[in-house]
Order: C-alpha cells, then sequence, then structure tokens
C-alpha cells in the first residue's frame, strides 16, 4: 500500500536528517530517488531550488513535493508526518530529560561523531545534484561536453560569484538563475 | 499564560512568512516568544535551541516542538508542529499540481534549468562553509572522520543510515570514553 509505504520511507529519512537543512537530501536521495524511484534527481535538485523560494525547511517541502506525486494530497500529507513524527518524539524525550537532569552530554558526543560525517554525506549529495543540473543527459552517465547544460553552468558561475563576492541571500540567488535560464532560452 | 489559538496563531504567521530555513527562523521564534511576549526566559530558550540542534530534522520544526512543549506540554507541542508544518505543506502541495503542469511549458524549464545551476552553487558554498565550521573544533578527528565517510559513501554500498548511526557511536566512544579518561 503506497500510503504506508511513504510513511515509513519518511520516518527513515525523518529519523536520520540530523543538521537540518540540506542534511536531509542525502537520505532523499538514496531512499526516495534511487530505492522508490519516486521522483528523479533533477526533481530533487528542482524542489531544493524551490524550497529556496518558498517558506519552510528543505525536509517538510521535499516530503510534501513526493507524497502529493506520489499519492496526491493526502500522500503529502502522510509523508510530511512521516518526516515530523521522529524528531518530535525524540524531542519530548530529550526535553523532558533535559528538564530533569539539565545536561546532554552523551547527546553532544554523539553529534561531535555527526557533524564531520553529514558534511561529507550532503557534499555527496551535492556532487550528484551538481552533476544532474550542468549535465542534461537524462541518465546523467555521459558526461560529454556535447551534453554539457549552458544555462546551469552559467548560472552556477554568476550564482557562486554572488554568493562570495555580494553574500546575496539564497532567494536572490536563485531567482538570478532562473533569469539566467529564461534569457540563455530566448537567445 | 498563551491559549492553545494563540499558540498556534503566533507560530503559523512565524512559519508562513519567514523564507530561508532554521537559520533565519530562529531569531524570529526568540523575538517573538522572548523578547516581545516574554513567554520564555532568554537562557530557557537558548537551551531549546540546542536540545532542536540534537535531534534529527529542521532546526526551525524542531525549535517550535519544544516551544510548544515548553509552554503546554505535548498538546501545546501537536499545536505549534501542526502550525509550523500546515503553511509549507499548503504552499508546496499548490506547488506540486503546477509542477507536473508547467513540466513541458519552455520558459518554465528555461528557469528551472538555470536555477539548477544556481542550488549546485549554493549547496558548494554551503558544504564548503559548513565543513570549515565543522574542523574549527576537533580539527584532526573531524577531519579524518570526514575523509572517511566521504570514502565509504562514494565507493562503496553501506547504507547512508549505517554511515550515520556509525559515526554517532564513534563520536560517543571517542568523546565519552577514550577523551574523558585522558583528561
Amino acid at each position: 500500500m503506497i500510503y504506508l509505504e511513504l510513511f515509513w520511507t519518511f520516518i527513515q529519512i525523518g529519523a536520520f536528517s540530523f543538521g537540518g537543512g540540506y542534511a536531509v537530501l542525502p537520505m532523499i536521495q538514496k531512499y526516495v530517488v534511487e530505492q522508490h524511484q519516486w521522483i528523479t534527481l533533477g526533481e530533487l535538485a528542482d524542489i531544493t531550488s524551490i524550497s529556496q523560494m518558498t517558506p519552510g525547511p528543505i525536509a517538510i517541502n521535499a516530503a510534501t513535493f513526493v507524497g502529493v506525486k506520489v499519492a496526491g494530497i493526502w500522500g503529502g500529507v502522510i509523508a510530511t508526518i512521516g518526516c515530523v513524527l521522529p524528531s518530535f518524539i525524540l524531542l519530548i524525550i530529550l526535553a523532558y530529560y533535559f528538564f530533569k537532569h539539565s545536561n546532554l552530554h552523551f547527546v553532544q558526543n554523539i553529534l561531535k561523531g555527526l557533524r564531520p560525517a553529514i558534511v561529507s554525506l550532503i557534499a555527496l549529495a551535492a556532487i550528484s545534484l551538481t552533476l544532474i543540473a550542468l549535465w542534461t543527459y537524462p541518465q546523467g552517465d555521459l558526461l560529454s561536453i556535447d551534453n554539457l547544460n549552458l544555462s546551469a553552468i552559467v548560472s552556477a558561475a554568476v550564482s557562486l560569484f554572488l554568493l562570495i563576492k555580494f553574500k546575496l541571500d539564497t532567494i536572490g540567488v536563485i531567482a538570478v538563475g532562473a533569469i539566467i535560464g529564461i534569457i540563455i532560452y530566448l537567445i | 499564560m498563551i491559549s492553545y489559538t494563540q499558540l498556534f496563531l503566533k507560530t503559523f504567521k512565524i512559519s508562513a512568512v519567514t523564507f530561508g530555513g532554521g537559520y533565519t527562523i530562529v531569531p524570529v521564534m526568540r523575538d517573538v516568544f522572548v523578547s516581545k511576549d516574554a513567554l520564555i526566559l532568554d537562557d530557557e530558550m537558548l537551551n531549546l535551541i540546542a536540545i532542536a540542534q540534537s535531534a534529527p530534522g529542521p532546526i526551525a520544526v524542531n525549535t517550535s516542538i519544544l516551544i510548544g512543549y515548553k509552554l503546554k506540554g505535548i498538546k501545546g507541542a501537536l499545536v505549534t508542529t501542526f502550525a509550523t508544518v500546515l503553511p509549507p505543506l499548503l504552499i508546496i502541495t499548490v506547488i506540486s499540481f503546477f509542477y507536473v503542469q508547467f513540466q513541458t511549458n519552455p520558459i518554465i524549464q528555461a528557469a528551472l534549468l538555470g536555477m539548477r545551476g544556481s542550488i549546485s552553487a549554493i549547496m558548494g558554498y554551503a558544504v564548503f562553509s559548513m565543513g570549515k565550521n565543522t574542523l574549527r573544533n576537533h580539527r584532526y578527528f573531524s577531519a579524518v572522520l570526514m575523509i572517511i565517510i566521504f570514502l565509504l559513501g562514494y565507493f562503496t554500498p553501506i547504507p547512508t543510515i549505517a554511515l550515520i548511526i556509525g559515526s554517532g557511536l564513534t563520536g560517543l566512544i571517542y568523546f565519552g570514553m577514550i577523551k574523558e579518561k585522558v583528561l
């Protein structure tokens, strides 16, 4: 049953996306894109960009997007609930423990190990998404120069410049990318 | 004391108008619940944010769960969670339907391709700054673990969850047992 499958998949994703923000991407790539093939890597790149321009964290936005795509509105609701449920339960337990003992030393130690690992996992997901963005070939496995996607390369370069040089916020950067894409298409 | 309705409305409003994820929304929550309404003390809020970061999931959702729990117990947590998740749920549901319809529109396609380029740059930049921040503390431990996880993730089929559990345990053992005995 698709609802149950969605629910369980997003419970796993919710339970292991430590670090917030992009930390959910490697999990979604593994479970939603590769294992279930509910969305493509390109669609994951799209929802990540759309996420930057709408309120709400990437995890919630991606859960809703995938759920709606796979099983309509209720799919979206169920995937989103699944995504939030593990942290909800864990946080109530942690908060209860903390209010009682007012320290979370062991959790801090776990996090010291998690942080560097999460950076690497996000880096791996970012590499996949960058490859799919810069090469238009559907499977992304034919990295020849003919298939290079000009507008994505130009907007990636311009975006990087705007980020480093002017510290432009991500909404602005994505908007610039969209405009570059349209201009290059029109000429 | 705050009513459930007020709690819902406040959290809903924060979630609906704040773009850009955890790092922008948490200061707004602090502003509303600590400075304006004085429902939570500043110190308590810092503790809540620290706990929020110790669990998986987005910081914004986690912080609002804890604010609800702090103010009104588990029911309060349910109210704030619902209020935080509802705006993006509604917006993305609408966008998802348009996304499917617009997938054949060449102008939208062109815009999305350009946006994919931008998001690559944004993620690359984010990974770089996150890496730099992580290496600030426990430099050697972090660097070694970072490289090992990257190589394992790239070259082996070990599941992501196993890598996450493994690195969490590594931290627990390294900092909990080894370091404490030495110091």
